[in-house]
């Protein structure tokens, strides 16, 4: 009885259609598990491109990692980069190209631990490009190790009894640690598990294009997501345990807008 | 027409690049090359051809670069000298995996690990055997004068767009910081956006409604498919051993023995076939202009003419391995030369041919 509910054939038509999928992904399915943030950011990343009307303007970058088959998915010019070098290859399409619109798509292993010296030095001579940061935490594509971002005492399986900080370090908060460079303009943490954060999400992404559109330099939108695969957990308990152990550690907001610094 | 200079090698390649009509420059300081893009800043070319010319953080991040700037089809160079350059082989290899053009410079100093800052040619196997991980091979081009180093920017910008792979010059301190007269050619245009795209119709443009999008990748994780890329690749690395071989003989003719050298090695020898004729010894040098394709064909017909062949260069012996592998066993092939940075004299190189080859 729920299933006729839910698809009432009666008031499907084309009248009634709220949502489409936008025109700039493409047909082929997503390889990422279900209930992962990737897919939404995807999707948000697309709909910006394509409200802007740059797509023939626009050249992806995608990292190793997760998304490391982003360009499968977007229906938009894209390069694969060597796993942390991806702002590095920006720096040159935007240099090349100062009338393109570039980005990078990159996880957190590839853009704060192989990758740290490329972006804080991409950050720090102001390229004028967008950088899209999804923070899960944890090595997805390898099967689950440690990354920069994993939390003190969070499980992975390079650290199957909890990260040690003692032995480990400390988890790196690249966000703030970029956010103090000149050359970064904007720099935004967001995430994309409730339809709030989603919109807010979208809001920041193209506020990041727009910066670009100016001439602005870095703008850095990190997206705070789950990994429920690698944390080993449901969906729905993955986003739970999301806002109770990652959004305290990485607060979720604006970091720096408009080159000024955001005062706690 | 032209332009007649008195120029340092590093400064030559510098010069010929921006006349070649480069679209980039990426590079990080290190002896014994720096002069490259200490020259490119002091020309700013970026106010004249347009030419983009940036310090990078590194070599990772100059390689890397080199790649965005490649998958847009543009013409784009680096240079850096040994522990730079195996730096960069993690990015060559990406390179050569997506296939795109794109010049190396390596201006080689002695190793291994920091090593000397002083001359050496014993990067050979790094360059004309791979280098970075996987199959892949590249046309490695050797200068042995200044002259050459400018010819072969544009040369090395040539080959790497008709294969779609990188091109890599292969010189070493001596030539780099050494100053020669040099004809430049006149200055080239940068291709205009429309004749790059009409080029490279693979390049990450942007995607317009006229086609589908394009993507640069070095990823295939289907075996099968895999194999029949590798297998592509090789039907361009066999192209390039049919079609790109080039050497220069020199008093070849009538020689019994003969000196296989490239480079600075090369000239040294190109002296020591004078001393030895001058002695009566019928000396002659073949000097590999590219190492790969290596001239293999060539020493292969020397080998019935002649009784034996030194390959001197500044190493413990690289390139002789591919001499004995071209020569076979029918003719005596030694090795000589010195290492760490020193260079050997014309001197110590015909006595190496009188004990090693002639007496020996």
């Amino acid at each position: 009885m729920a299933k006729q509910q839910i698809f009432n054939q009666e008031i499907i038509h084309p009248d009634n259609l709220v949502y489409k999928k936008t025109g700039l992904l493409t047909e082929k399915a997503l390889s990422y598990c279900p209930g992962c943030g990737h897919g939404t950011a995807h999707r948000l990343v697309m709909e910006v491109i394509e409200e802007m009307g740059i797509q023939s303007e626009t050249v992806g970058v995608a990292p190793v990692g997760c998304s490391v088959l982003a360009y499968e998915f977007m229906d938009i010019d894209m390069q694969q980069a060597a796993h942390g070098r991806a702002p590095a290859l920006a720096t040159a399409i935007k240099r090349l190209m100062p009338e393109k619109f570039v980005f990078t798509y990159q996880g957190d292993g590839d853009l704060a631990a192989i990758g740290t010296a490329e972006t804080l030095h991409a950050c720090n001579r102001g390229e004028n490009i967008t950088i899209i940061f999804v923070n899960n935490g944890i090595y997805g594509m390898t099967g689950g190790q440690m990354a920069p971002t994993t939390l003190p005492g969070m499980r992975a399986s390079t650290c199957p009894y909890g990260r040690d900080v003692e032995i480990m370090g400390n988890p790196l908060k690249i966000n703030e640690l970029i956010a103090q460079l000149p050359g970064v303009y904007f720099a935004t943490r967001q995430a994309v598990h409730k339809p709030a954060n989603v919109r807010r999400t979208k809001k920041a992404l193209r506020m990041a294009f727009e910066n670009q559109k100016l001439g602005k330099g870095v703008s850095f939108v990190e997206i705070v997501s789950n990994c429920n695969s690698g944390w080993k957990m449901t969906a729905t308990d993955a986003n739970v345990w999301m806002e109770e152990n990652m959004f305290p550690f990485y607060p979720l907001g604006d970091i720096k807008v408009d080159g000024e610094m955001i005062k706690k | 027409m032209g332009e007649l200079r008195l120029m340092k090698g590093n400064e030559a390649i510098a010069e010929a690049a921006i006349r070649a009509g480069a679209d980039g420059y990426f590079g990080y300081p290190i002896t014994p090359q720096s002069e490259i893009l200490e020259y490119l800043m002091q020309e700013k070319p970026y106010e004249t051809t347009g030419m983009v010319v940036l310090q990078a953080e590194s070599e990772v991040a100059s390689i890397n670069m080199v790649y965005g700037g490649a998958s847009c089809g543009k013409k784009v160079l680096t240079s850096s000298s040994s522990p730079g350059l195996s730096l960069m082989t993690e990015g060559l290899s990406y390179l050569a995996g997506a296939e795109l053009p794109c010049l190396i410079v390596n201006v080689v100093r002695g190793g291994p690990g920091l090593g000397t800052i002083q001359p050496s040619q014993s990067d050979y196997f790094q360059a004309t055997k791979g280098g970075g991980h996987g199959d892949y091979r590249m046309v490695v081009l050797a200068p042995s004068s200044v002259q050459e180093m400018a010819d072969f920017v544009e040369l090395g910008f040539d080959l790497a767009f008709k294969y779609c792979n990188p091109s890599l010059i292969l010189t070493d301190g001596l030539i780099g910081q050494m100053m020669e007269k040099v004809m430049l050619k006149d200055q080239k245009p940068r291709r205009t956006m429309e004749e790059l795209i009409k080029e490279c119709p693979w390049a990450t443009t942007g995607k317009t409604a006229d086609r589908e999008r394009n993507i640069i990748t070095s990823l295939n994780l289907q075996s099968t498919i895999q194999e029949e890329h590798v297998m592509k690749l090789k039907a361009k690395y066999d192209k390039m051993e049919s079609e790109e071989v080039r050497f220069e003989r020199i008093s070849c003719d009538d020689a019994e023995y003969i000196f296989v050298a490239y480079g600075s090695s090369a000239r040294i020898c190109q002296k020591a076939v004078d001393l030895g004729r001058a002695k009566g010894l019928k000396l002659g040098l073949l000097r590999p202009i590219t190492l790969f394709p290596f001239p293999k064909g060539e020493l292969k017909k020397l080998s019935k003419q002649v009784k034996g062949f030194l390959s001197v260069e500044m190493s413990l012996g690289q390139m002789v391995e591919d001499v004995q592998l071209a020569v076979g066993c029918e003719q005596k092939v030694k090795h000589y030369g010195r290492v760490g940075g020193m260079i050997h004299s014309p001197d110590q190189v015909l006595e190496a041919m009188e004990t090693l080859i002639i007496g020996g």
